[in-house]
């Protein structure tokens, strides 16, 4: 992990959730689990961000506001789907409203299991977000350390 | 006259873990009016009961909301046993009421971190959350989830707690409680906590009452409607107080919940002590007939589920009336003639669910 010479910042978006999952992303953020102790902060603004973490599914009315928020943060990008619904509409995959994963709107790079997803399994996908950042990142020949 | 602008405040901010969408409408920097929307994440599972087996559908009931899970679990468990006539036994009632409680604890922490993020305290944000996790612990082990617990089942609960672990629980949440006394101090004594909070968002108990405000909100105002009184589960044999405050204030409102938060270490602790041995669930045989309105106290208010069965495996109507859907009117008439500046302040003052809400 050599290559971790900026913190890589979250923005976190709740499609259509229970709640479940966003609680446990927030976990993750506080004392017991702890990500900021590496310099992964949960900021609110998309221009700031490098890993998009999107929980629920999606629906008609949030499509374009998800897909505006991707479109806002800067390359490179990551997306992590967070929570058996996010993949693919879990347990409300029949209900009227719900089109399915998030990856019918954006493209999605990590999926983390769960309902609700483990504060232990949402790092673990952030984790192997970051390998594939610095992945784009070359493919970009922005050199390491640089921001876009 | 001052020219009217709006500011939109949502569905992505900062502030809100979750979507709503408030339009401002600003005259400088008061707000005049607010006009909100939802529907970000309406899923629309009430129309699954047709789909799922009622004895399946405790699992989505659950997931009308991951904070407070379990009790619409149990409230949606309770409607339909009130439908079919089966009767609980007296543990399984009494677990339902520790770990209804546990999640009221686990919610007001919770809620306590937010709102204190929502004024810009990071560090007592993260004690709350710090607090909570050992809610969470308790919660994982004695359910097996954090968050989601799939304990609770028609005609009982899945599994039970040893008395060997509940006397373990009885001294943990000792020292949970003395960890909340520090913490409590902070959000009702600090000069500057007081100075964001007290008189911002107001509204008076004859508003609270008419425009149908329930929960913290409504008690933060004076009217003491707690539906814990009502005796449902456990909670008719022990011995608790309904807390109202009177100012009516975001301050008010968190002292409502800071001093709830001490009455649930109580009521766990009342329960640990009287629960009596014996099974934890009953054989469930047949299928509900008939409709039934299911109150319950949820952290946030009065949780109301409308059940209704012809017979068959699969119900015909389920109807979710959240708090957070009641709170929404009083939060309005709150948000009017307050600073752009306290907006986040208020909005999180009533504790918003917007999973909830928008099912």
């Amino acid at each position: 992990m050599s290559y971790l010479t900026k913190s890589p910042w979250i923005l976190h978006y709740d499609a259509s959730s229970c709640n479940g999952c966003d609680i446990e992303v927030l976990a993750a953020l506080t004392p017991v689990y702890d990500v900021e102790r590496f310099g992964i902060i949960n900021t609110g603004n998309p221009k700031h961000a490098d890993i998009f973490l999107v929980t629920g599914s999606v629906n008609e009315q949030n499509r374009e506001i998800l897909k505006n928020t991707y479109d806002q943060i800067p390359n490179p990008k990551v997306v992590i789907a967070v929570g058996i619904c996010a993949s693919s509409g879990g347990i409300f995959r029949e209900c009227y409203n719900v089109m399915g994963g998030i990856d019918k709107v954006i493209p999605v790079d990590v999926w983390v299991p769960g309902c609700a997803a483990r504060p232990e399994s949402i790092i673990d996908g952030v984790v192997k977000a970051l390998g594939i950042l610095e992945e784009k990142r070359k493919a970009m020949k922005i050199p390491a350390g640089d921001t876009a | 006259m001052t020219k009217q602008i709006i500011v939109p405040f949502g569905p992505q901010h900062p502030v809100l873990p979750e979507p709503i969408h408030l339009d401002l409408v600003l005259e400088d920097e008061k707000v005049v009016d607010v006009i909100p929307s939802i529907g970000y994440i309406h899923r629309g599972f009430e129309k699954l009961v047709e789909k799922r087996e009622f004895t399946e559908y405790v699992f989505i009931a659950e997931r009308t909301c991951g904070i407070c899970s379990f009790i619409h679990g149990a409230t949606y468990c309770q409607g339909i046993e009130q439908i079919m006539g089966i009767q609980v036994p007296e543990r399984a009632n009494y677990l339902r009421t520790i770990w209804s409680e546990y999640s009221r604890l686990h919610s007001h922490l919770l809620w306590l971190g937010l709102y204190a993020d929502s004024f810009g305290f990071e560090n007592l944000f993260m004690n709350a959350w710090r607090i909570r996790e050992r809610i969470l612990d308790v919660m994982e082990q004695t359910t097996g989830g954090r968050v989601i617990q799939g304990s609770c089942k028609i005609g009982g609960v899945r599994k039970d707690i040893s008395n060997a672990k509940l006397a373990e629980m009885n001294r943990d949440l000792d020292s949970i409680k003395r960890e909340m006394e520090e913490l409590t101090t902070v959000f009702l004594k600090d000069d500057t906590v007081i100075h964001r909070t007290r008189n911002v968002g107001v509204i008076s108990r004859q508003d609270a009452f008419h425009l149908g405000a329930v929960g913290p909100t409504a008690r933060g105002s004076g009217v003491a409607i707690d539906l814990r009184k009502t005796g449902y589960g456990a909670y008719g044999e022990l011995d608790f107080p309904v807390i109202t405050d009177s100012c009516g204030d975001c301050y008010s409102r968190c002292l409502v919940r800071c001093k709830e938060l001490f009455t649930s270490v109580d009521i766990i602790q009342q329960a640990i002590a009287k629960i009596p041995d014996g099974p934890v669930d009953v054989k469930v045989t047949g299928a509900p007939n008939g409709e039934f309105f299911m109150r319950a106290e949820q952290p946030r208010g009065e949780l109301v589920h409308y059940l209704k069965g012809n017979g068959t495996k699969f119900l015909i109507r389920s109807r979710i009336r959240t708090p957070t859907l009641t709170n929404i009117p009083p939060l309005v008439k709150m948000l009017q003639g307050c600073d752009l500046a306290d907006v986040p302040v208020i909005v999180l003052s009533i504790d918003p669910c917007i999973s909830c809400t928008e099912r």
